[in-house]
């Protein structure tokens, strides 16, 4: 009894922490397989590469967890970046103040398809697709299509080293803020909730589209604050930011064991998730695999991790 | 001597995890018969009927079929020996034709092209057979009654030749009169020489329809014995292990003030000039068939609904909850029907389901739950309803029928409520646990809570309601008090005759 019991202790902890393992997993084969790969260099620009996906991910995972689907970040992430750039460059705007209204202006993209999926019923597929279209041609629009250069002591403060990567800390913060909000405000329990059951949430008393309505928002302001990162680094703003991001940020949220039916999901995972992701791009950089096989190879481990969430889900069941 | 039985189930043993599902059990069907298969929740009826059907595996013990072993490795394989069952839950799909659901799996005699002429003929010529002239087969059984869905999966099942049907708590959605054609069917059926194995809780049917029961008890065989041999006493004796002197137990409540009053309330086209009232510490219990408009009267007044017109008074204010959430700020609170699709939230913790509706108590002015606090207030909450459970962490699916019941029933204990709309409380739920869902709605009406309980079971709104209002297609048929609340007087009402 005993025995059998630690034996399922193990393969919970192992159930539980499988997109950990997968990352561990690469992490270790990524250093075997390349010198460079340890070297502080290349972490720090992992690091600054993903503060921007793993935002886009939170906020794309608190809208998996209703159920819903957010297929417009990439295009509000193109939205940041341009308005952000844009005010800096045009009226000379304090770039700090430049960035809030460049996520308030993603939260109103994020309000928008908000609405149309709280109260006109659209399915989050359908509301985020239109907005994905009308967000990337405002981007182009506003930045007549040219990419929108920045001076030097702007945006690109907050990639330096001497200012500690404060896109780095911002970011470990807003995963720490919203794991924390995930467990422990009621704000959290309604989201996965209405994801769970969202019949059974209304007959508790709840109304539940201000709550849908609320993660479409939070998606869009945390979309809006990656495109700011990506236009930081390059110190360009650009309408073409963020273009297939959505797609990265579902995976990492799948990775991380998110249920695209809703009602489950975690933070942290999901930041595992989307890490995976960034090991698997940047392994085979170094490797000098060249782009397009990247793609393929990038697809089958998406495969391969969620078929391995599959059948770790299914022993959970029959234990 | 073996060929009498059509199925033998020998020694059945199985283990999920480290947990013993059955122990040593034998069930032995006679050719023919149609046999009761009884326990309380979690007694492994549906684990046995899960091994029989291929969905399971045993892990020891040996299954005859006509006196010849079978092995069962799949569901296809019992489809192949003829055994067919019918859950709670159909396996139907609701877009698609009576026709086409009935032969789903072989919509084409021959070739690729599907005769839709011949495919309706056959189809209505199987349910003429059972006696439902008025099923068109070119509807969509998403369109049909529940009971008509049931008749629909039956035709699937016959069309497969099936020998042996498992039907699993089928009365549990049905109102009388559907029983009564239910019952009709499954008779002809065992005319037929179709043997049937029967799941239900409610007893009563049992003694109407079954040649013997078998018990069974915490995953063992306790026995099997023919109807006739037994009174309803003995056989909750054998099913629970100890004497449940009082099914309805008693209560000391005191009636008091008129609570909620409903004058001509009309709502959709289910609700037509309802008038009702419900004082402090009275039951009042809601009969009539399925489809008069209880659950939807109810619905209206919590605020689920819209209100086309008429008035409700609560607490001698005349209110209109706009939706639940003002309507439980006010303490009144609805246990809704159907607890998998409305009530719980079955894939979340049974602590997240308990204080779903109570969030305001443990949570402080800036939203943060207070964890600890909630686990004390969930673990006293389920531990006054006898809520038998693992952790509160545990999922809720994880539990037995009758304690997900409790908990999604918590929920409203948790809610502080003045007035609790029970709606089909003891649907799908064991003897036991029923008891105690009794004991806690008494123990509410003892503080005075006012208590609306609908209900399908005659038995239950006798024993349990200071009053009953009979409702029939929208419109209250009648309202009888507890002096003259019989079985007659609720058909009668019901019925319209």
């Amino acid at each position: 009894m005993s025995k059998s019991n630690k034996g399922s202790n193990i393969k919970q902890l192992l159930i539980n922490n499988n997109t950990y393992i997968i990352f561990l997993l690469l992490f270790i084969t990524c250093s075997i397989l390349s010198d460079t790969f340890l070297t502080s260099m290349n972490i720090r620009n992992i690091a600054l590469q993903q503060a921007a996906p793993v935002l886009v991910s939170i906020g794309m995972l608190f809208v998996v967890l209703t159920g819903g689907i957010d297929l417009s970040v990439g295009s509000v992430m193109a939205i940041g970046a341009a308005v952000s750039a844009i005010l800096i460059r045009d009226t000379n705007m304090n770039y700090m103040l430049a960035i809030i209204i460049a996520m308030a202006v993603g939260m109103l993209f994020g309000l928008f398809t908000g609405m149309l999926v709280a109260y006109a019923n659209f399915q989050g597929f359908v509301a985020s697709l239109a907005t994905m279209t009308i967000a990337r041609g405002a981007a182009f629009v506003i930045t007549n299509g040219t990419p929108i250069k920045l001076q030097a002591g702007t945006l690109n403060n907050l990639v330096k080293k001497e200012n500690l990567f404060p896109i780095i800390i911002i970011a470990v913060v807003i995963i720490i803020v919203f794991a924390l909000v995930q467990k422990y405000t009621a704000w959290g329990r309604i989201v996965i909730a209405t994801g769970s059951n969202i019949t059974a949430v209304q007959l508790a008393g709840i109304r539940t589209k201000r709550y849908l309505l609320s993660v479409y928002a939070v998606s869009g302001l945390l979309a809006a604050l990656a495109g700011v990162f990506i236009a930081a680094r390059s110190s360009t703003g650009s309408a073409t930011v963020g273009m297939g991001q959505e797609l990265d940020a579902i995976a990492a949220c799948v990775i991380g064991g998110a249920s695209l039916a809703g009602g489950k999901g975690f933070v942290v995972r999901t930041v595992a998730g989307a890490l995976v992701l960034a090991l698997i791009g940047n392994i085979m950089n170094l490797m000098a695999v060249p782009s397009y096989p990247q793609d393929i190879i990038k697809g089958f481990i998406i495969i391969a991790a969620v078929l391995l969430q599959v059948l770790t889900n299914k022993a959970d069941k029959t234990v | 001597m073996q060929e009498e039985y059509s199925v033998e189930m020998n020694n059945i043993t199985k283990h999920f995890g480290g947990v013993k599902a059955l122990t040593d059990v034998t069930f032995k069907i006679k050719k023919g018969e149609i046999h009761a298969l009884i326990g309380e929740n979690g007694a492994g009826k549906s684990t046995l009927m899960k091994i029989l059907s291929g969905a399971y595996q045993k892990d020891a013990g040996q299954i005859l079929i006509d006196g010849k072993e079978a092995k069962i490795t799949s569901p296809k394989d019992a489809k192949d020996l003829g055994i067919a069952v019918i859950y709670q839950e159909f396996m139907l799909a609701p877009d698609l034709t009576v026709a086409e659901n009935i032969y789903i799996d072989k919509m084409v005699d021959s070739g690729m092209i599907i005769n839709w002429k011949k495919l309706k003929s056959k189809a209505k010529e199987q349910l003429v057979k059972l006696g439902f002239k008025d099923i068109d087969p070119g509807t969509k059984v998403g369109n049909l009654s529940v009971a008509y869905q049931q008749v629909v999966e039956i035709c699937k099942c016959l069309t497969r030749n099936s020998k042996v049907l498992v039907l699993d708590e089928p009365t549990a959605v049905l109102t009388f009169s559907e029983i009564d054609k239910l019952f009709a069917v499954i008779r002809q059926l065992k005319a037929e020489g179709v043997t049937i194995i029967y799941i239900s809780h409610r007893l009563e049917e049992i003694f109407q329809l079954c040649d013997s029961i078998t018990v069974l008890k915490d995953g063992k065989y306790v026995a099997t014995v023919p109807t006739e041999t037994i009174n309803k006493e003995k056989l909750v004796t054998m099913m629970v292990g100890r004497e449940i002197t009082q099914m309805f137990p008693k209560r000391n409540a005191t009636i008091g003030k008129e609570i909620l009053r409903v004058e001509n309330l009309s709502a959709g086209d289910m609700v037509k000039n309802v008038n009702f009232s419900v004082k402090e510490g009275e039951i009042v219990g809601f009969s009539g068939l399925v489809g008069a408009g209880r659950t939807e009267t109810m619905r209206a007044i919590f605020g689920a609904d819209k209100i086309d017109s008429g008035k409700v008074v609560y607490f001698n204010k005349e209110v209109r909850f706009k939706n639940p959430k003002q309507s439980i700020s006010n303490g009144f609170g609805l246990l809704p029907e159907d607890r998998k699709k409305q009530g719980l939230l079955l894939n979340q913790s049974i602590r997240m389901n308990t204080t779903l509706a109570s969030m305001k108590k443990i949570k402080n002015k800036f939203d943060i739950i207070n964890h600890k606090k909630e686990k004390e207030y969930v673990k006293k909450i389920l531990g006054d309803i006898n809520t038998k459970y693992g952790s509160t962490e545990d999922n809720a699916n994880s539990l037995s029928g009758g304690n997900q019941q409790k908990i999604a029933l918590a929920k409203w204990l948790a809610a502080d409520c003045k007035c609790i709309v029970f709606d089909e409380p003891t649907r799908g739920v064991d003897v036991g646990a029923k008891t105690e869902i009794y004991k806690i709605m008494n123990t509410l009406a003892e503080q005075g809570v006012g208590i609306i309980m609908i209900s399908s079971e005659m038995t239950e709104i006798i024993g349990m309601c200071d009053r009953a209002v009979i409702m029939r297609q929208g419109s209250v048929a009648g309202e009888v008090d507890k002096t003259e609340l019989n079985e007659n007087s609720l058909i009668k009402f019901a019925m319209g005759v």
